[in-house]
């Protein structure tokens, strides 16, 4: 391969080349990146291997990264937590710099971000993938206390709480009633907790096949909604119940010590396991930073993904308000790279590269039945918003289709090895 | 000569055009693998004819080439973007 090049453009690059302080302010050029999840696990992997000479550190504070993703099948019984457990060791073997601390604080104007053990990082430029924080209290008696008898499981952190969501299932009699709450938009992964009821369903079928599952919304409709219906339909028949908000079913009190899931209009459901996804906001420190407005999460610019508040600290993933884009692990990855072309293009004075985000989310509803969502979006002209590109993307076709859904499942798998070897190398 | 090739190296990294296709590819990353070298039932891409990889992701965006996906992810670039990616894909080791 060798590229054409005008002779204009080779003595441009000697003379760049023969500027001493241009290239080491350039090869010095410090990316630091705070999380090391789906946005900024991708963010430090792809730095180092398309700007091999940016210096890049990552501050994420567990050893072990356990995903969101697949937390549904580790719920249902079909996978292990092991096998959804991923470590730093092949980011290192790109040449990140791994830090395991929380970052403290950010200091924007100074550009230094403070690490709980002491430390202090100063940084040319910030990628910020801190992902969610839980409300608590924003459900009525819902607090970390009640999270250990009604598990969340939407923060896996050491996969505590995936584990113990499973556990539970595990101890409940067949017959008991499985009840879920889940929050209204925006949230982390639109499909996923209609995944969890599909996964959850497929558990009881099998083992507990006299009991049922009790899913409070607080909303009327949600992603994938008539694709997951058709597989609830076909393959649990009886088993679900989802009480959309129409039908008062949005939680907004919970009492941990009886197990009682409370509606708007005062209705008292009793169940024997009870999975509670609270609303979410920005994780703590992009909104201690003063990154988040008063819906708590993070404007930014739709071409760099820098925060509106603070040019230079660019914000991933699901911190972020990402217009039309959902809250998912792909959108993470693929704003993720784009934020770090822009950073590098900075550091060079140069303008951003044009945007293109996409996102696919699988879901598995049955042992060889998964269905998907497709995304692609752009900056519209202007950069000043992020759409959908027109007639691109959508989702599965519904309908009798025993082999598209058995080959989406397989995809799904192929989808989860791809994007994990993309992020942890 | 190893002066020239890496100016040549850094000078294809930073002019915008090829900055746009690899930015393009790694939308196909997430389900092809890394370096589009397969995973599980995904075809690999690495390695193979441009002009073959381009003919079927301009069939899948018409409909005309069945798939389970492609078609929807396909129709989200542009033809100069399938034009880049492609070349993409072939350059790189299988
Ligand atoms: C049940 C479930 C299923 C899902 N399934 C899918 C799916 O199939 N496909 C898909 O695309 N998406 C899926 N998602 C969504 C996906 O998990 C999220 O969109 C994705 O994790 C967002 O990435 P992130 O980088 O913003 O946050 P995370 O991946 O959560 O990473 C954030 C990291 O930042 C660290 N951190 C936080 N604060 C600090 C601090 N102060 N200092 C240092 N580090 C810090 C945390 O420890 C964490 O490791 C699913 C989510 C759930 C809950
Ligand atoms: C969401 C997962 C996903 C993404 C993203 C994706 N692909 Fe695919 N690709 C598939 C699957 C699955 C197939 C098999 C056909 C089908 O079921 O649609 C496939 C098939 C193909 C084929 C046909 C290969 C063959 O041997 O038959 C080509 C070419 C291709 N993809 C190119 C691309 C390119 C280029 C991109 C990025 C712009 C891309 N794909 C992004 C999942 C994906």
């Amino acid at each position: 391969m060798t590229p054409r090049l005008s002779r204009r453009a080779v003595l441009a690059g000697a003379a760049l080349l023969a500027a001493p302080s241009a290239v080491r302010a350039q090869s010095q050029a410090r990316l630091l990146v705070i999380g090391g999840g789906f946005g900024g696990a991708s963010a430090a992997g792809f730095a180092r291997r398309r700007f091999p000479w940016l210096d890049v550190t990552l501050v994420e504070p567990k050893a072990r990264f356990v995903t969101c993703p697949y937390g549904n099948l580790v719920i249902g019984g079909t996978k292990t937590l092991d096998a959804i457990t991923h470590g730093y060791d092949g980011l290192r073997a790109r040449g990140v710099r791994v830090v395991h601390d929380w970052a403290a604080g950010i200091d924007a104007a100074a550009r230094r971000v403070r690490l709980q053990g002491g430390e202090t990082l100063g940084y040319d430029r910030l990628i910020l993938s801190p992902g969610i924080a839980l409300r608590w209290g924003a459900l009525e008696g819902y607090d970390e206390a009640a999270a250990e008898v009604m598990p969340h499981a939407w923060v896996p952190g050491d996969g505590a709480q995936t584990l113990l969501l499973r556990r539970q299932l595990e101890a409940m009699p067949d017959g008991g009633v499985v009840g879920m709450a889940i929050p209204a938009n925006p949230f982390r992964c639109p499909p996923g907790p209609y995944e969890r009821i599909s996964m959850i369903a497929g558990y009881l079928k099998r083992h507990k096949p006299r009991s049922k599952i009790l899913a409070f919304d607080a909303k009327d409709a949600f992603s994938k909604q008539g694709l997951f219906q058709d597989g609830w339909n076909a393959l649990y028949p009886g088993l679900i119940e989802w009480v959309p908000a129409n039908r008062d079913g949005r939680i907004t009190r919970v009492d941990a010590r009886d197990r009682v899931l409370e509606s708007e209009f005062g209705e008292k459901h009793r169940v024997a396991v009870a999975n509670v996804i609270p609303p979410q906001s920005a994780a703590r420190i992009a909104i201690d930073a003063g990154l988040a407005d008063a819906s708590g999460w993070v404007p930014v610019n739709p071409v760099t993904f820098e925060s509106r508040a603070a040019p230079g600290i660019h914000v991933v993933g699901d911190a972020n308000i990402p217009g039309p884009m959902p809250k998912s692990g792909y959108i993470a990855n693929s704003t993720a790279k784009q934020a770090v072309a822009s950073a590098a293009a900075s550091l060079r004075g140069e303008a951003p590269p044009s945007a293109l985000y996409y996102n696919t989310c699988y879901s598995h509803v049955g042992d060889d039945y998964g269905i998907s969502i497709v995304g692609i979006f752009r900056p519209n002209a202007e950069g000043t918003a992020i759409v959908e590109v027109p007639g691109s993307g959508g989702v599965s076709p519904r309908g009798n289709l025993p082999e598209q859904r058995r080959l989406e499942a397989t995809y799904a798998d192929a989808w989860y090895d791809s994007i994990t070897r993309d992020m942890f190398g | 000569m190893r002066f020239v090739a890496a100016l040549l190296a850094a000078f294809a990294m930073s002019a915008p055009a090829a900055a746009q296709a690899p930015l393009a590819a790694e939308g196909c990353y997430g389900c092809h693998g890394p370096g589009g070298t397969g995973a599980g039932g995904i075809p690999a891409l690495a390695g193979r004819d441009a002009a073959e990889l381009r003919a079927a992701m301009i069939a899948f965006r018409a409909n005309e080439r069945p798939g389970t996906i492609m078609g929807r992810v396909a129709r989200g670039y542009t033809e100069a973007e399938i034009a880049a990616v492609a070349d993409h894909f072939a350059r790189l080791p299988r």
